[in-house]
């Protein structure tokens, strides 16, 4: 039999693209700004949602997507303040997915959304190689996890529009060089916007709320 | 994990094009894969083996076209790879870069019978 060779040139995770593209254009629809939260685990993610909840749920109707590998403790604690949320269970997966995305959409009040927050699983390694149709992808890195992590997984951090530098009230207690990680941050990412925050004291967490209302108010503008 | 999902689509990719081209057999699969990309080689190959049982593409032979990371200075636009984690430009020692490659995770083509 003769060997024929197919061009194919494609992106492998082209069908994942293809699927967060009409997510997007759902989200688009009902004007929801969607923002993808990556970080490692234990970085801040779920205390940033939820007090980002309780912030900001007067200004805006809030749904939120939780990822996490098993259990459903992060969105029990959401469910509890009264929000949409919906729990997805990767099953030992690392990362969220367009399409487990698209099933969860099913399941929230989009038309009654303004913003809708998705907790990645914590993860520095792959969640940025798949969109999910997002509008806005926000990294949190935490000073515990120390300042050498931009070099480590370059890719996470030049694909955020937002890096909040979270637990800075521990500073006192660490050794972290914060003018250096703001400036690998934006050596490798110049249109970055890093925020330094405590989730647990609220310190510069005005900021982040400033920034999300302004960015919740440009979606529904469009 | 991650190298589940990416081989899953990978497979499903193949398994398109060669059912398009009315093949019998995919005997090779021609990826090129960036070395941002966190995709390691031997994991793919490991779950091809066990998810394109029963397939067209059973027993076929993954090529892995592995590309380093390159980035190009923003002050200077040298390009360079970085190494030993310093990403500072070698030449004018600046840290502002853009990634011009290795994050790459595509298919070349595949071969058919």
């Amino acid at each position: 039999m003769t060997v024929k060779v197919i061009k194919v040139g494609e992106d492998i995770l082209g069908a994942n693209e293809e699927k967060a593209r009409a997510n997007k254009k759902r989200l688009d629809k009902h004007g929801v700004l969607t923002i993808d939260i990556m970080s490692s685990p234990g970085a801040g993610k779920t205390s940033l949602i939820m007090s980002t909840i309780k912030h900001m749920r007067d200004k805006a109707r809030i749904a939120v997507i939780e990822g996490d590998v098993a259990s459903s403790v992060d969105a029990d604690k959401i469910s509890e303040m009264g929000i949409p949320v919906v729990q997805i269970n990767t099953g030992g997966g690392c990362h969220l997915d367009a399409n487990m995305v698209e099933n969860a959409l099913n399941s929230l009040p989009l038309e009654d959304t303004d913003l809708l927050l998705i907790e990645n699983v914590g993860n520095l390694i792959c969640p940025n190689a798949f969109i999910l149709g997002e509008d806005r992808r926000v990294m949190i890195s935490s000073m515990p996890e120390g300042d050498d992590k931009p070099y480590k997984y370059p890719a996470m951090f030049a694909d955020s529009d937002v890096v909040l530098l979270n637990k800075i009230d521990l500073q006192p207690h660490l050794d972290f060089d914060t003018e250096g990680f703001k400036k690998a941050v934006t050596g490798l990412n110049a249109d970055v916007i890093i925020f330094p925050v405590s989730c647990k004291t609220g310190e510069g967490m005005e900021a982040w709320f400033g920034w999300l209302e302004s960015a919740v108010k440009g979606k529904k503008n469009r | 994990m991650h190298e589940y999902s990416i081989t899953e689509s990978m497979l499903s990719l193949a398994l398109e094009k060669a059912n398009e081209a009315s093949a019998s057999r995919i005997t090779r699969i021609n990826l090129v894969v960036g070395e941002l990309s966190g995709v390691v080689s031997e994991c793919v190959q490991f779950y091809f083996d066990f998810l394109a049982k029963d397939t067209i593409a059973s027993g076929a032979k993954l090529n892995f076209e592995m590309k380093p990371t390159q980035v190009r200075c923003h002050k200077c636009d040298n390009v360079f790879t970085p190494e030993d984690g310093n990403w500072a430009c070698p030449k004018c020692h600046e840290a502002g870069i853009e990634i011009v490659s290795g994050r790459e995770c595509h298919m070349e083509s595949i071969e058919v019978e």
